[in-house]
């Protein structure tokens, strides 16, 4: 069981993911993932050998729309989204930091 | 080349640089939406469902930008192939969605090399396609990131095409790296992938700087920094960035790998984000966008339509001139090659060709100058029929109304002067001016420049200008020998 992830592995995840998880959370997701990898392990003992890799489940490659102009939204409908706008501007808390 | 002489690494170091530039792709739209791509526009007035990630908004990639892309690619000497995007995942306020769609393990284009005007040539490891982010102004605390009170955000450049270009670290000297965005600059322009502005930010260079004891070929912990905003920036940053590694070297010390952000004003970089927690973007294949694969009637259609590239053009003056390659790089910069091509293969000499239109066609229209006009001045100029001065009033003339340069000289009055002529002229004035010849012929330095100035500034007053400078010195220097 624990080798397949750990709960550091949970804590780890779930930072990077700005999560905030109660030690019970902490377990009780260790062990779900610890489930969803074991399916991902079933699948992976089948022989797929003859199937080339697929980077999706959809048949098709070169979707793509051409290069016309669609009007955008109205800005006063799109800031009513927010929490906070100002100036026409989204407004968000100081941001620590730099982007990363 | 370079309007300052380089400072050369201290003895014994070695310069080793990679560069990372981001291209804004000039389409009407954004990668994935149909939002136009301006972001001069009111903040927030060029957004829509896709740019900030509403729930159900589904992105849908722009056919311009594949296509630019990959012409950038091959433009690159890239191989194009099979691509997926990916998520890059992150939280900043810059991308509402959390995330930067990008290309991460299978890029469009890899392997290519981009050759600089000296030869060198720097390889480039990958070209792949990129949304670019939100701007973000930090509100209260002097504007900046650390004291703001809060932030505010604008996602008008949410979405809009990159190509990110990311060159190997073969780059070894400040010159070399100047050179080849000024190379990938000209290529953007000639392929019309990009305006490829870098003061406003349609191309911005990141450069991962690194040094290493010469003879050396380990890689040594590189910095990246960031905020260049010009060519000469970007030589300036590097030869800080250089030096600081090595007094670190110097005291038993060693640079953090970091991201670091010049600063123009203050002639140095301070520290930004530190690398030391490694990224971890959790990268994954981009669900909602199915993958490129390009067929090779597709790839054979761009190399079919790509223009000859700078230095291909440079080229193919390089064995039948002696001139600088600076001149030859200007005058394919302006466009005037073809020009300057034609005349030479009409007969003109090919040095004074690229001389005269560097120096004196420097204007934005020039159309009215034919090849068989400007063959036929140069060569004018080059059979002596013609002055300097007065091969520069034909050509102007030329460039402003068109015309038969010999038609041009003659309507000026542009006869040319014997040099027998110019023989009496000048001994007429030796008699008239004995006091100041003798000057001429025994005085110290100071005198004989002063009075071959005086002698010229005669002659070419009696002349209308029309005498050539060369021809006169050459009397004046052979009269006072005796
Ligand atoms: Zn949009």
């Amino acid at each position: 069981m624990s080798e397949r992830i750990t709960r550091d592995d949970v804590v780890h995840v779930a930072r990077l993911a700005r999560l905030q998880l109660s030690e019970a959370e902490i377990d009780r997701f260790t062990e779900q993932l610890g489930d969803v990898l074991d399916h991902a392990e079933d699948v992976e003992s089948l022989d797929v050998g003859d199937i080339p890799p697929t980077a999706h489940p959809l048949p098709l490659v070169n979707v793509t729309r051409p290069d016309e102009l669609v009007e955008s939204l109205d800005r006063f409908e799109l800031l009513a989204q927010a929490p906070f706008a100002e100036d026409g501007h989204f407004r968000v808390p100081p941001v620590l930091g730099e982007q990363p | 080349m370079t309007e300052t002489a380089e400072k050369a690494l201290p003895d014994g170091w070695e310069l080793v640089v990679g560069l990372e530039v981001h291209v804004e792709l000039a389409t009407v739209t954004k990668l994935f939406c149909g939002c136009a791509n301006e972001f001069t526009s009111d903040p927030n007035t060029n957004v829509c469902p896709v740019c900030v990630g509403l729930p159900g908004s589904l992105p849908v990639i722009n056919a311009a930008a594949v296509e630019f892309a990959m012409r950038l690619g091959r433009a690159l000497g890239c191989e194009v192939r099979p691509s997926v995007m990916a998520r890059k995942n992150y939280f900043y306020p810059d991308m509402a969605k959390d995330y930067q769609t990008t290309q991460y393990d299978q890029p469009t284009s890899i392997d290519g090399e981009l050759m600089l005007g000296d030869g060198a040539v720097v390889g480039i490891e990958r070209a792949h396609i990129e949304e670019d982010a939100g701007k973000t102004t930090h509100i209260g605390g002097g504007g900046r990131i650390n004291d703001a009170e809060y932030s505010l955000v604008d996602y008008n450049r949410a979405g809009v095409p990159l190509v990110e270009v990311v060159s190997r670290p073969d780059i070894r000297t400040i010159d070399h790296a100047k050179a080849y965005v000024s190379e990938l600059r000209d290529i953007l322009l000639a392929t019309e992938v990009s305006d490829a502005k870098m003061e406003e930010g349609s191309m911005r260079v990141d450069a991962n700087v690194s040094v290493r004891p010469v003879g050396s070929d380990e890689l040594r912990t590189r910095c990246e920094i960031k905020n260049i905003n010009s060519i000469r920036s970007l030589g300036r940053a590097i030869e800080y960035e250089a030096l600081r590694h090595i007094d670190l070297y110097g005291s038993g010390e060693a640079p953090r790998q970091e991201t670091r952000h010049w600063d123009e004003a203050g002639g140095r970089s301070t520290p930004g984000r530190s690398k030391e927690d490694a990224d971890d973007y959790r990268y994954f294949q981009e669900p909602d966008l199915v993958p490129l694969r390009p067929s090779a009637d597709v790839v054979a259609a761009i190399d079919a339509t790509l223009p000859v590239l700078p230095a291909a053009r440079r080229a193919r003056f390089a064995a039948r001139c002696t001139v600088s390659a600076a001149t030859i790089a200007t005058v394919v910069e302006r466009g005037q090659d073809n020009l300057a091509l034609a005349a030479i293969e009409a007969g003109a000499d090919a040095d004074k060709v690229l001389t005269r239109i560097e120096n004196d066609l420097a204007i934005d229209d020039w159309s009215l100058v034919s090849v068989e006009g400007l063959a036929a001045l140069i060569s004018m100029e080059t059979a002596g029929e013609l002055t300097a001065t007065q091969t520069k009033q034909v050509l102007a003339q030329l460039a402003s109304q068109g015309g038969d340069p010999k038609a041009i000289a003659t309507e000026l009055g542009f006869e040319a002067m014997e040099s027998d002529e110019l023989d009496v002229l000048v001994d007429q004035l030796v008699a008239d001016n004995p006091a100041e010849w003798d000057r001429f012929t025994s005085g110290d330095d100071g005198d004989r420049k002063k009075m071959q100035g005086f002698f010229t500034g005669r002659i070419m007053a009696a002349t209308r200008g029309q005498a050539d400078g060369r021809a006169v010195a050459e009397i004046l220097g052979r009269k006072a020998r005796g």
